[in-house]
């Protein structure tokens, strides 16, 4: 009985809920950390921007990529006009960062408070077995999270390269950070609107329209039943908004650039993945190796990897909408054409929410001492390939592909972790065999 | 200039027939140089009053090769420059050269208006020239050819200057050689059978140190009021022997130690043929045998130079013995060469495989005048250009182009083209820097040497250069002071055209012996992925039963046959 959270009165567990006025007080006493914590990280930003290291990281191919170097957007400022000085903007780049961090914290706080009410319920209806009242969560570890997420974040050593090489990566996870504060808060047009804006970034974010929908359907009671015609009413309204923003943003593009060379030159280098520059994705080695009568398929095997598992995890995750989106973004960081280290940080920021998985995770140690090696091993092998000349693109490869091996294995461990937690508050943590021994959970 | 020089020394001879007249010239220039290198260059030019253009099927050729009449008249060409040069030019220690070319083959054609596809006749056009000249033009494609906006004007008679007619293309990587020889000599009307054509023996013309053949085609006018038009083609040759590789260290020159023939006879469908010494530098300095009284003087390039006359259509030019071999002698060593008042150099900097940058520096030696120059830099698309960095500098500060034409590339379909106009100050180096990035290729796009490097074409920079003889009062002192004021038109300036070296430039490889083991590695990743997340989509959790030993499931087997229940 000890370990319990200190509120079980007469066999039932009480919480207290949270009045308004304990909502502000609580906001106040948050504000005070959050802020200290945005002033730390854009100090360090400030250091590093006027350090002569800005140049040096702004070069780095782990941290830019083609679609987001910003030597590339100044290059095509100056093509606009020859002769017009480029736009230096450091303050640009941090202010993304910081609209990001604070966007994560208002949605982590209020997905928190969706989570205590739906526990609460769930225990009123004496949903939990008894056993596994350890499981249950506690407004007190609660707490900090949201701050952790905000520190996840920003003090991330990748956002802090990613923000120093003004690459416009940080602008991109501002727009998703965005796009999932408003889903959570449960505006339907903002989240159609900031999802508009990510896919016309970049095409991958499309699949997070399934997560926002599910979310949204759940927020508003809205049963996830093939049969209804809500739920099919609700699709559409959501599909409209999206679909029609998107409209209006690609017909704005074309009047204010005069021509559609801007859809194949951005979505089709997105799709076609002409430039092989080395990055720490999949793709670049691969197509530089591949054979000339293959290359369409296998590109098209590759660009439908990144879309393919949006159906299946919707389908088993449909209750749980925010982990959903966790594992689509995780999924999209990996799989994409042009992945930086900006995008792992934004998945990255969210595993605090999942802290109270800890305990089911299987390979914490080896999935962060892969990554910890990989990451300092890339910048070594780069310069040994290119500038020493003593390694070949082999070696670069191949500590490409453990990243990517130890990022997948980080995702399917939480994924794990977070099934099993559920089976667990569904038929109980200390689970007997039927002859009264203790049994072990497999997957079969 | 050439024109001018020999209109100066004699009248040319134009012999009239009732067919479309067409008239053969050669000659002969050598220079010899200030390091004791000699320089020969043979100019081969016929000229053919015709029509290629009316629709008249022109169906009797004489003297211009036919080969050349239907690929001016298939394509619709309006001038057309083909060189292939083997070596680099050294401006400061040779001067300028009579007709520049840059190191491997170029091509650059002027199509005329009627032509509707440009891009279709040129790839055409490459493949034809690539097989009457035996080289690999067939390399030209869109991702070498660019069309220059000003720096390639036309250089014969026409008022078509829009420049989506002109195609320029440079493959720094050709190599020239007998192969490229043979075909260029067939052209000639006398072949390499009589007249100057029969020095050209490959065995001595590529043991050089420059060696470069042309051939240039353009509409010229037929008389001053320019109402009839003729097609002149020039076959030129350029070669320049070193001192110590074929000299053996003497100066001392001969037409049999260059080439290892003697002369006997001018062509005789020749109007005119004729050899040049350039004596200028010093009269005394030269031992000429035999000795000939013709001299003759001409401005060329800025100066004005006198040469002795060998006239071979002369009897008396080839003596007793009925062979001319003439005998070059430096008598001393002294003396100083005219600077060329316009030299530019380019190379790379930077290390490592990822960056680098391009500088080009460009020389004015002209003591008091600056003069603009274009430049014309055309970068293949591997080298990704950031134009935002270019910067030109003179003396250490900005000197801001006045027109600059840039096309970005475009991966894989276009390359580079940087055209600029710089005024370069006087007695000053001009340097332009520009940084790049190197491109990851595609396994199969690497040349099969691929540590050797990419080469990049080399730049172009064309200029009238003033002439430094112009402000001199000497030669202005005995004319009438009402004609001296302004600088005589002819004397002025000068065109001149520079070519850079052309850059090797190395990319980072991928591993070549790896395509099947990197497409395993990667969908194997990528499969791990999958199966991970499709072992927790697809299955669910259950206890564990522990599994019974061999035995026992042996036992269950045969009584689940038998129907009896499991141990």
């Amino acid at each position: 009985m000890s370990g319990l959270p200190g509120f079980l009165i007469d066999d039932r567990l009480h919480f207290p809920s949270c009045p308004s006025q304990g909502g502000q007080r609580f906001l106040v006493e948050m504000a005070a950390p959050l802020t200290l914590l945005l002033v730390l990280a854009v100090t360090i930003r400030a250091a590093l921007f006027r350090s002569s290291l800005a140049e040096l990281i702004a070069e780095r191919v782990e941290v830019v990529s083609p679609i987001t170097a910003w030597k590339r957007v100044v290059e095509g400022l100056a093509l606009l006009d020859l002769g017009v000085s480029p736009y230096s903007g450091d303050v640009f780049h941090e202010l993304a960062d910081v609209i990001t961090a604070v966007a994560l914290y208002m949605a982590v706080k209020d997905y928190n408070k969706q989570v205590f009410r739906k526990q609460k319920f769930a225990l009123e209806a004496d949903r939990y077995p008894l056993d596994c009242l350890e499981l249950i969560r506690s407004p007190k570890e609660m707490y900090y999270i949201p701050l952790k997420v905000a520190m996840f974040y920003l003090l991330n050593p990748f956002t802090i390269l990613s923000c120093v090489a003004k690459s416009t990566c940080g602008l991109n996870n501002a727009v998703v950070a965005l796009f999932i504060f408003s889903t959570i808060k449960g505006n339907t047009l903002l989240s159609a609107i900031f999802l508009c804006l990510a896919t016309y970034q970049s095409i991958y974010p499309l699949t997070l329209c399934a997560p926002a929908m599910l979310y949204l359907m759940q927020r508003q009671y809205i049963p996830v039943n093939f049969r209804r015609a809500s739920f099919w009413w609700f699709i559409a309204q959501y599909l409209f908004m999206y679909l029609g923003s998107l409209f209006v943003l690609i017909c704005l593009s074309f009047f204010l650039l005069g021509s559609w060379d801007y859809m194949p030159s951005v979505y089709g280098f997105i799709l076609s993945v002409p430039d092989l520059t080395p990055n720490i994705g999949l793709f670049w080695y691969f197509f530089a190796e591949m054979f000339e009568h293959f290359r369409l398929f296998f590109l098209c095997v590759f660009q439908i990897n990144v879309f393919f598992y949006t159906i299946p995890l919707s389908v088993k995750l449909k209750e749980h909408p925010v982990f959903l989106i966790f594992m689509q973004l995780a999924v999209i960081s990996i799989f994409k054409s042009y992945p930086t280290v900006g995008d792992i940080a934004l998945y990255m920021a969210f595993l605090p929410v999942w802290s109270h998985l800890y305990r089911f995770l299987r390979n914490t140690f080896l999935v962060s001492c892969v990554l910890l090696a990989c990451s300092t091993l890339f910048p070594v092998l780069w310069h040994l390939w290119i500038y020493a000349g003593s390694a070949n693109s082999n070696f670069y490869y191949a500590i490409t592909l453990l990243f990517n091996v130890a990022q997948i294995l980080l995702v399917s461990d939480y994924f794990y972790a977070f099934l099993r937690r559920e089976h667990h508050l569904t038929y109980g943590l200390y689970l007997k065999r039927k002859d009264g021994s203790e049994a072990t959970l497999v997957l079969k | 200039h050439y024109a001018a020089a020999q209109k100066q020394a004699e009248p040319a001879v134009l012999q009239p027939t009732p067919q479309p007249k067409d008239d053969f010239q050669e000659e002969l220039v050598v220079r010899p140089l200030h390091s004791g290198d000699i320089y020969a260059s043979f100019q081969f030019r016929t000229l053919w009053e015709t029509d290629f253009m009316r629709g008249n099927k022109v169906s009797h050729y004489r003297l211009f090769p036919k080969s050349l009449g239907q690929v001016i008249s298939k394509f619709s060409v309006r001038e057309l420059h083909i060189s292939f040069t083997q070596g680099y030019w050294r401006t400061m220690q040779w001067g300028q050269p009579y007709l520049p070319s840059p190191p491997g083959a170029e091509l650059w054609v002027w199509f005329q208006d009627s032509v509707t596809d440009v891009d279709a006749t040129w790839k055409e056009l490459t493949n034809v020239l690539s097989g009457i000249f035996c080289a690999s033009l067939n390399f030209i494609d869109s991702t070498n050819t660019v069309q220059p906006s000003a720096s390639f004007k036309p250089l014969g008679i026409g008022n078509v200057t829009d420049h989506r007619f002109l195609r320029y293309a440079t493959l720094p990587r050709e190599i020239v050689c007998t192969e490229n020889l043979t075909p260029w000599k067939k052209l000639l009307p006398c072949g390499s059978k009589a007249g100057l054509a029969v020095l050209l023996k490959s065995e001595k013309l590529f043991h050089s140190s420059f060696h470069s053949q042309a051939v240039h085609i353009r509409p010229v006018c037929q008389d001053w009021q320019c109402k009839t038009t003729s097609w002149e083609l020039r076959q030129t040759l350029n070669v320049v022997f070193d001192l110590h590789n074929s000299g053996q260290g003497k100066r001392e020159w001969s037409l049999f130690k260059m080439f290892s023939r003697t002369l006997t006879e001018a062509c005789p469908l020749a109007s005119s043929s004729k050899i040049y010494i350039d004596i200028t530098d010093n009269p005394e300095q030269f031992e000429l045998s035999p000795a000939t009284s013709l001299l003759s003087q001409a401005m060329v390039l800025g100066d004005r130079r006198t040469f002795s006359v060998y006239d071979l259509t002369q009897q008396d030019t080839f003596g007793s013995v009925r062979s001319l071999n003439l005998l070059i002698r430096w008598k001393s060593t002294e003396g100083d060469m005219l600077r060329p008042l316009l030299h530019a150099e380019r190379y790379v900097a930077g290390y490592g495989l990822q960056t680098g940058e391009i500088h080009t520096l460009m020389y004015n030696h002209h003591p008091y005048r600056s003069f603009p120059v274009l430049l014309l830099d055309s970068v293949p698309w591997y080298l990704r250009l950031y134009i935002h960095t270019l910067t030109v500098t003179s003396k250490g500060k900005d000197n801001k182009p006045s027109y600059i034409h840039y096309q970005p590339s475009k991966d894989r379909v276009r390359p580079h083209l940087l055209e600029m106009l710089v005024q370069l100050p006087p007695n000053s180096v001009t340097e332009v820097t520009v940084q790049f990035e190197r491109a990851l290729l595609k396994w199969t796009e690497y040349t099969p040497d691929p540590n050797h490097g990419f080469y990049v074409g080399s730049s172009v920079i064309s200029s009238l250069v003033p002439s430094t003889v112009a402000m001199d009062t000497n030669s202005t002192r005995e004319r009438p002071l009402f004609s001296s004021f302004f600088p005589c038109k002819e004397e002025s300036s000068y065109f001149v055209r520079v070519y850079t070296e052309p850059l090797l430039v190395n990319l980072p490889t991928p591993d070549f012996s790896m395509p099947y083991n990197v497409i395993c590695l990667t969908c194997t990743v990528v499969a791990v992925g999958y199966g991970s997340l499709y072992n927790l989509l697809t299955r669910s959790f259950q206890i564990e039963e522990p599994s019974p030993g061999l035995a026992k499931r042996i036992a269950n087997v045969i009584r689940k046959m038998r129907g009896v229940p499991p141990l």
